[in-house]
C-alpha cells in the first residue's frame, strides 16, 4: 500500500498547479491557462485509457468516440430548444426545479429553453457507459484483439455520424454551448472572467481522477486487472472473473473519456467533428504508451505535456505525425515506456539490495501456512 | 462420495482425439497421479477440469456438484486450484503480488472501497499481504517477496505458482509437471512439500514425468495412452501392469527423461 506516497504526490502536484497559475497570472500570461485547462482534461482521458490498455491489457482504438459522445450529448441537449416547454405548466415546474434551463436568445431578445447543462452532461456519461457495454460485452467475452477491432469500427462510425448529422451541426459542430454551473458564481465556461476558476476546475477534476486511479490500481481490484494483463488464463484459474473485470474497466474508461469530453465542451463552448476523428484516438493510445503503459502518473504527465505542446502549436503542421512517431518509437524500442528500462533496473537493484520487505515484516512473525 | 468424478470425458483438436472415454475418481485426502507419454492428453485433462477447455463429451462432478460447464473462475471458487506446465505467472508483478492475487477469492473489497481507502479495505489489504507472505514462506521464497518474478530461477518460479495456487485455499490442487526443470534436490523438497500439502487436507491431482517421485508419493495412479486410460491402481499395481510395462519397454515412455 502506497497511501503515504500517493498523498505526498497529490499534495506536491496540487502545489505545482497553484504555482503555475500564480506564475502565469503574475507574469501577465493568463492566456496560458486556457491551454493548460484543456490539456488537463485530455490528461484525464489518457489516464482512464491507461487503466484499460496499460493495466488490463485491452486496447481501445476508439476512445475519441467516447470523448465525442460526452461532448456532443452535452452540447446538443443543453442547446436544443424545447420550444413549447416554457409555455406549459409542466415546463414551468421543470424550469423551477432546474431540470430545464432558459437563456437569452443569441439573436433577438426572447429566451431559449433547453435541458439543464448538468443533466445534459450526466446524459453524456450515461450514453457513453451504455454504448461501452454494447461494444464491450460481446468483444470482451472473447480472448484476443476483438476489442481493438470493435472500438476501431466504433470510432469511425461516431466520426461519420457526427459529420453527417444535421442536428449535430455536421461539419460545423455545435457552438454557443451554455456554461455548466458548478458552484454559485462558478461555472465551467470559456468566459474570460472565469479563466482562473476554470483552470482550477480542470485541475481539481484531473487530480480527483488521478487519486481515484492511483488508489484503484494499488488494491485487490488493481492486482486483478494486472493479473488479466499478465496471464488471462492464470487469472481466471485463480478465481478472477476476467470478462466482468474487463467490461467494467472498459466502461469506466469510456465514462471518464465522456466526462472529460463534456467538460471540455462546456469550457470551449463548442464541439466539432475533428475531436471525434480516428487520429485523436491514436493520439490517446500514443500518450498512454509514452507514459509507460501501466502508469497512471506517466499517463498524466505525458498526456498533459504533449497535449499542451500540441495546443501551443509547438509541433506545427506535423502535429498528428508527432504522435504517430511517438507511438512507433516507443513500441519499437522501449515498449514499457521511455522510463521502462530505468524502472526495471531500479526494481532489480532494490530486490538485490533490500531483501527486507517494504512493510518491514520478518519471516519469523509470519506463520507458515503449510507447516 | 469421491471428491472429483470424471465420467466419459472426450475432447478432440481437429483430427487429433486428445481424450476419449476418460473416467476416474479422486478420493479426498489422496495424492492421485496421472501419467502417460508426451501427448497422452494429461494437460488437456487438466484444462478441462479447471474449465479452460470445454469437453466434447462427458461430465465432471466436484463435491457432488456438476462443474462441467462452469467458467474457470467459478471452478476456482468451487475449490479447485492449478499450476501450469508452461508457467503462467504474472510477469508484470512482484513475487508477493503474484501470490496476493491468489487471495482474490478470499477477499471482497471492491473498486469503491479501494478508491476511498476505507479502513476496512486497508485492513483487508494488510491481511491479504500477510497471508500471501505465509504461503511464500511455506514454499521457501519469503526472502524473494519483493523481487520481480522475472528475477527468479525456473524452479523458484514453479514454486511461486504453487504458492499462488495454495493461496486460494483449494480442496483440490492440480499440479502439471511441477518437478520439470528442477534438480534432484529441489525435486525431493517438492515431494516433501506436496506431502505436507496433502496432510494439510488438500487433495492433489498430479501430472508428472519423474517416475521415482510419482511412485514415491502417489496413493493412486492413472495411466493415459493416446487419450485413453489404460491402467489405474496403486503404484505397486501400476509397476506390475503388463500393458504399462509394454509401453515402457517399447521405449515410448522414458520416465524422467521428459
Ligand atoms: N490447443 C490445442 N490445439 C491443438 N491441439 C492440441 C491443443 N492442446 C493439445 N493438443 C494436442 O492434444 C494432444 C494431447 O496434448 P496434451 O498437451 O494434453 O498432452 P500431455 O499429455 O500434456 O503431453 P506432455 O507430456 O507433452 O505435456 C496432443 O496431440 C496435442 O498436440
Ligand atoms: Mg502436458
Amino acid at each position: 500500500m502506497n497511501t503515504g506516497k500517493t498523498a505526498a504526490g497529490i499534495l506536491l502536484l496540487t502545489l505545482l498547479a497553484v504555482a503555475v497559475q500564480v506564475g502565469a497570472s503574475v507574469s501577465g500570461r493568463d492566456y496560458y491557462l486556457t491551454q493548460l485547462t484543456m490539456a488537463a482534461y485530455t490528461a484525464a482521458v489518457v489516464m482512464g485509457l491507461s487503466l484499460l490498455v496499460g493495466y488490463t491489457g485491452q486496447i481501445s482504438l476508439g476512445h475519441a468516440g467516447f470523448v465525442a459522445i460526452g461532448a456532443y450529448t452535452s452540447a446538443f441537449l443543453s442547446t436544443a430548444p424545447l420550444a413549447h416547454a416554457s409555455g406549459t405548466a409542466l415546463g414551468k415546474s421543470l424550469l423551477r426545479f432546474h431540470v430545464l434551463a432558459s437563456r437569452p436568445e443569441l439573436y433577438g431578445d426572447g429566451t431559449v429553453v433547453s435541458l439543464a447543462p448538468g443533466l445534459a452532461f450526466l446524459a453524456g456519461l450515461l450514453l457513453a457507459g451504455l454504448v461501452a457495454v454494447g461494444i464491450g460485452y460481446p468483444a470482451l467475452r472473447l480472448h484476443g484483439h476483438y476489442l481493438a477491432m470493435a472500438t476501431l469500427g466504433f470510432g469511425l462510425i461516431v466520426y461519420r455520424l457526427v459529420l453527417g448529422t444535421a442536428f449535430l451541426g455536421a461539419a460545423d459542430g455545435i457552438s454557443s454551448v451554455p456554461p455548466l454551473p458548478i458552484l454559485p458564481g462558478v461555472a465551467c465556461t470559456g468566459e474570460p472572467g472565469q479563466r482562473i476558476a476554470n483552470y482550477y476546475i480542470a485541475a481539481g477534476f484531473t487530480l480527483m481522477v488521478l487519486l481515484f486511479l492511483l488508489n484503484l490500481t494499488d488494491s485487490r481490484t488493481g492486482r486483478a486487472l494486472r493479473a488479466i494483463h499478465g496471464s488471462e488464463r492464470a487469472a481466471a484459474a485463480t478465481g478472477i472473473d476476467t470478462a466482468a473485470y474487463k467490461l467494467k474497466v472498459f466502461v469506466l474508461s469510456a465514462i471518464l473519456a465522456a466526462a472529460a469530453g463534456g467538460l471540455l465542451t462546456f469550457y470551449r463552448g463548442s464541439i466539432g467533428p475533428s475531436d471525434a476523428g480516428a487520429m485523436k484516438s491514436v493520439r490517446y493510445v500514443a500518450m498512454v504508451a509514452a507514459g509507460g503503459m501501466a502508469s497512471v502518473w506517466g499517463a498524466l504527465v505525458v498526456g498533459f505535456v504533449l497535449t499542451f505542446l500540441s495546443l501551443r502549436g509547438c509541433f506545427g503542421s506535423f502535429d498528428d505525425a508527432v504522435f504517430g512517431v511517438v507511438l512507433i518509437v516507443i513500441m519499437s524500442f522501449t515498449p514499457e515506456g521511455p522510463f521502462g528500462p530505468l524502472r526495471t533496473l531500479v526494481v532489480r537493484f532494490r530486490a538485490r539490495r533490500r531483501p527486507a520487505l517494504a512493510n518491514g515484516e520478518s519471516e519469523k512473525e509470519i506463520p507458515r501456512v503449510v507447516a | 462420495m469421491s471428491l472429483l468424478e470424471v465420467q466419459g470425458i472426450a475432447r478432440a483438436f481437429g483430427g487429433v482425439q486428445a481424450l476419449q472415454e476418460v473416467s476416474f475418481a479422486v478420493e479426498t485426502g489422496q495424492i492421485h497421479a496421472v501419467i502417460g507419454p508426451n501427448g497422452a492428453g494429461k494437460t488437456t485433462l487438466f484444462n478441462i477440469i479447471s474449465g479452460l477447455l470445454r469437453p466434447h463429451a462427458g461430465r465432471i462432478t466436484f463435491l457432488g456438484r456438476d462443474i462441467t460447464a462452469l467458467p474457470p473462475h467459478r471452478i476456482s471458487r468451487a475449490g479447485i486450484a492449478r499450476t501450469f506446465q508452461t508457467l503462467a505467472l504474472f510477469e508484470n508483478m512482484t513475487v508477493l503480488e503474484n501470490v496476493m492475487v491468489g487471495r482474490h477469492l478470499r477477499s471482497h473489497s471492491g473498486a469503491v472501497a479501494a478508491a476511498l481507502r476505507l479502513p476496512r479495505q486497508l485492513h483487508e489489504e494488510k491481511r491479504i499481504r500477510e497471508a500471501a507472505l505465509g504461503y511464500l514462506s511455506s514454499v521457501g521464497l519469503f526472502s524473494k517477496a519483493e523481487a520481480p518474478v522475472s528475477a527468479l530461477s525456473f524452479g523458484q518460479r514453479r514454486l511461486v505458482e504453487l504458492a499462488r495456487a495454495l493461496a486460494t485455499e483449494p480442496r483440490l490442487l492440480l499440479l502439471d509437471e511441477p518437478a520439470s526443470g528442477l534438480n534432484p534436490r529441489e525435486t525431493d523438497d517438492l515431494a516433501q512439500l506436496i506431502r505436507r500439502v496433502r496432510d494439510d487436507s488438500v487433495t492433489v491431482l498430479l501430472v508428472e514425468h519423474d517416475m521415482s517421485m510419482v511412485m514415491d508419493i502417489s496413493d493412486e495412479i492413472l495411466v493415459l495412452h493416446y487419450g485413453r486410460p489404460i491402467a489405474s491402481g496403486s503404484p505397486a499395481e501400476i509397476r506390475a501392469d503388463p500393458e504399462v510395462i509394454a509401453i515402457y519397454l517399447g521405449g515410448e515412455f522414458t520416465g524422467a527423461a521428459c
